[in-house]
């Protein structure tokens, strides 16, 4: 079945067409690039249905004309912008560090090349979330790591890149040991073993905002690659996140502060590992994952799903890309003056269709994903009540159920554990959706401020 | 089992039924993990389907309802179940079976004999309406003539007609079938799986077909398929439970097992699948195909002749293979070539020919 997408790799429509071909084209065919037709191709012997298919320039050329498509059609990166690549060590960020290093590296070049100098290069950083505060045990894997880390940065240069290596309790406070303290008890007052590794998946992403922030950056690029993706739509769909699930999908992301990326999108893992066989990118695995919670099972039900039928993973990601995608999910219009105008103009913004009735303002504290309105409805009946119940109101169904614990004392605890960001956000909350009501009524009201009456 | 460790902190001492805290448990129910008496759980377990049916307003008083009766598992305790709600709750329903005879010697002859004695334990009125009088085929003969692959695509068309005519014959204004919360769960996989949008807008709903002739509503939506066992298993009811000759479920792929996975991890997924797939956020313009009616049976059909009567249409003339896979061109035209499309999806589901369960 051929899935007639660009972006799918497995290679099934070219496939097709070689069948046609092949009364003309014969035996000798197979020994040379599909593409360019000059070239040995490569074989990796790791199973892929498109192995020894295309040689090596054609196929790196592939995996990175969908980077750059990526990048180029949703406005990623701008000449004006600084970019922070978050880097894990594993494969998929470690290409998305290449792929933005060279992209970066180009720009350089037509930078000094041109006469007016009028396009600034865009400046780019690298954030490590150490996690060594959740896992104690893994301490000196992580130190030889961050030590690995900071060679594999320096040696991409120039331009030069600033390295930011952030302990995951710093979203707790400045403090390190009350901080780290925090974040212990609060990961041992959560009872679900997925709900934890959710919880620090997302404690995880606001240490990278806060790094992003403070240090002046204005792009996060995370580089999730389709097979991630595809895991995620299952996850997320076996956690009752239906309604979220499209915000977290796309290309761009911009709910946070500093709008999230995903230009690895569009590509499947195995090209990933390929690529970084090829370019020799050494890559460093921590074992930071449980083996027995709903992710792990659902990730390999979908390796699994992935060997019947090479191009599964992609049609996963193309089902729930067909899901409306919320306001956010485009980079905000900026008026820059350091970018000239033509350029600006020149800059292509996926024009996503969303439908704009369908706009939320609230979204769950822990997990930052749009609540749906049936969801959280009974917000404003807690006006004068403990935190805790304000939390719980807050939540979107699937943090109630996997992140906080179900009575009443312990939520208390739980609640004074959180970072203040998502303590401050409940509070915001309230305030928001006060706001959203007065709206609704403004054309009635005749002060522009109840204290007034008084 | 994460969801059973917060669960396992009570304190211990003599157990009893943690909701009526007399009796002494004897189950552990599979939807909330719950150590309960017998009595509670029939009582959970039918108020629950109550509230479904209620909260959704499946009925209106005055109704007559022909509920799918296969004599297998789910549709025996939904029969029982509902005649049993009917008469407590005063729906004011004329219930009805409506079983269907593909003719399979060994399997359909003996659920039927099941569906039988039902009609007499529950006094529910049954009608069965049988391939071989709507189409002039059996399934055995079918088989003899097509071989095994294949041969759910006809049984699973046919069914579809043959209850709305069953329906029809009946008098009746709703059908109601035994999906379970499983088999809905399992669809909204399968549909991300395919990629089938428009598809996994609708299999969510409770009730379909409503601008069709005969409305269908599933009152099991949110009921786990453990507890329907369960239930049948306490009650001792008279069902039947051996699997189609012709699609043995031996390998019941995938999906089924995944999500049977998931449950033992957590009890909830299920819920939080099916909910998550009434909340996706999916456009309302999907281009639906536009419904008329075929020109050769009168069946509603979106193109000349209904799927029914094409496959019939191959049968009769000796070319099986008709109608079968994707279409190409135009699809009532003359011989159709057979794609493998048919073929690749099967691996990742389970019921290919719903074994009666509609």
């Amino acid at each position: 079945m051929a899935c007639n997408s660009s972006g799918c790799e497995s290679g099934c429509y070219d496939r097709e067409k070689e069948n046609g071909n092949n009364v003309d084209g014969g035996v000798n065919q197979e020994s040379v690039c599909v593409k360019c037709k000059c070239n040995e191709p490569m074989t990796f012997g790791d199973g892929g249905s498109d192995d020894g298919r295309f040689c090596t320039d054609c196929f790196r050329n592939n995996v990175f004309g969908k980077f750059r498509l990526a990048v180029t059609s949703h406005a990623m990166i701008t000449p004006s912008d600084n970019v922070l690549v978050a880097f894990s060590g594993g494969s998929s960020s470690r290409v998305a560090l290449q792929f933005v290093h060279e992209l970066q590296i180009k720009a350089l070049k037509n930078y000094e090349a041109s006469r007016d100098r009028s396009l600034p290069v865009f400046g780019v950083g690298v954030a490590f979330v150490d996690e060594t505060a959740a896992f104690p045990t893994l301490s000196k894997e992580m130190i030889d790591a961050i030590e690995w880390i900071r060679s594999t940065v320096s040696s991409l240069s120039p331009p030069a890149k600033d390295l930011h290596v952030v302990p995951i309790e710093s979203v707790f406070g400045s403090d390190s040991l009350e901080a780290r303290d925090k974040l212990v008890k609060l990961l041992d007052s959560v009872a679900d073993d997925t709900g934890k590794e959710d919880l620090l998946q997302h404690l995880k992403m606001l240490s990278l905002q806060k790094v992003a922030s403070e240090n002046g950056y204005n792009r996060l690029v995370v580089g999730s690659c389709t097979s991630r993706i595809a895991s995620h739509v299952l996850t997320a769909t076996v956690k009752g996140r239906g309604y979220s699930l499209s915000a977290d999908i796309q290309h761009v992301d911009a709910r946070w502060k500093v709008p999230i990326v995903l230009p690895l999108r569009d590509c499947v893992r195995q090209e990933i590992t390929r690529l970084c066989v090829l370019d020799g990118l050494k890559t460093v695995e921590l074992a930071c994952r449980s083996q027995c919670g709903i992710n792990d099972l659902v990730s390999s039900f979908v390796a699994v799903l992935q060997e019947e039928n090479p191009s599964r993973e992609c049609t996963i990601v193309r089902t729930a890309a067909k899901l409306t995608p919320f306001y956010f999910n485009k980079i905000p219009e900026t008026d820059d003056s350091n970018v000239p105008l033509a350029t600006q103009r020149r800059l292509k913004r996926f024009n996503l269709k969303y439908d704009g009735s369908m706009t939320t303002e609230a979204f769950c504290p822990i997990c930052n994903g749009p609540l749906n309105r049936s969801d959280s409805s009974d917000l404003d009946t807690f006006e004068d009540c403990h935190e805790s119940d304000v939390l719980y109101a807050a939540c979107c169904s699937s943090c109630r159920f996997q992140i906080l614990p179900q009575d009443g004392s312990s939520l208390e605890q739980f609640s004074s554990f959180l970072p203040d960001n998502m303590i401050s956000q409940v509070k915001h909350q309230k305030v928001d959706s006060q706001a959203y009501l007065r709206e609704k009524i403004k054309d009635c009201l005749l002060l522009d401020n109840e204290d007034e009456v008084v | 089992m994460e969801a059973g460790e917060a669960k396992s902190k009570k304190p211990r001492g003599p157990r009893l039924c943690c909701i009526c805290n007399q009796r002494r448990p004897v189950l552990k129910r599979p939807k909330t993990l719950q150590q309960i008496c017998r009595e509670c759980f029939y009582e959970v377990f039918e108020e629950e389907i109550h509230q479904v049916i209620v909260k959704n307003r499946l009925f209106k008083s005055g109704e007559r309802v022909a509920i799918g009766a296969s004599g297998g598992k789910d549709s025996t305790v939904l029969a029982y179940v509902l005649s049993e709600l009917n008469r407590r709750h005063n729906y004011g329903l004329d219930l009805f079976l409506l079983s269907i005879d593909e003719g399979i010697t060994g399997y359909r002859d003996d659920s039927l004999e099941t569906v039988k004695r039902n009609e007499v334990q529950y006094g529910l009125p049954l009608q069965i309406v049988s391939y071989k009088d709507l189409y002039g085929w059996t399934m055995d003969e079918i088989v003899k003539m097509i071989g095994l692959k294949n041969n759910c695509t006809f049984c699973g068309v046919f069914r579809r007609q043959a209850l709305d005519r069953g329906a029809a014959l009946l008098k009746v204004d709703k059908l109601v079938t035994g999906h379970n919360a499983d088999d809905i769960a399992e669809t909204v996989l399968l549909n991300i799986l395919r990629g089938d949008i428009a598809r996994l807008s609708r299999c969510t709903s409770i009730t379909t077909g409503e601008d069709g002739p005969i409305p269908r509503c599933k009152p099991f939506k949110y009921t786990y398929e453990k507890e329907i066992v369960m239930y049948a298993y306490f009650k001792k009811l008279d069902y039947f439970s051996t699997e189609c000759i012709y699609s043995p479920n031996a390998y019941r792929g995938f999906a089924r097992e995944f999500i049977k996975d998931l449950e033992r991890l957590r009890p909830r997924a299920i819920l939080d699948i099916i909910k998550s797939g009434e909340d996706f956020r999916i456009a309302t313009t999907t281009k639906m195909p536009e419904q008329g009616t075929c020109e050769r049976c009168g069946y509603i059909s979106s193109q000349k002749w209904c799927k029914a009567c094409v496959l019939l249409e191959g049968l009769n003339r000796g070319l099986p293979k008709m109608g079968i896979g994707r279409p190409r061109g135009n699809l009532n035209g003359d011989h159709k070539k057979v794609t493998k499309a048919g073929a690749t999806a099967k691996s990742i589901e389970s019921k290919q020919c719903g074994s009666l369960d509609f």
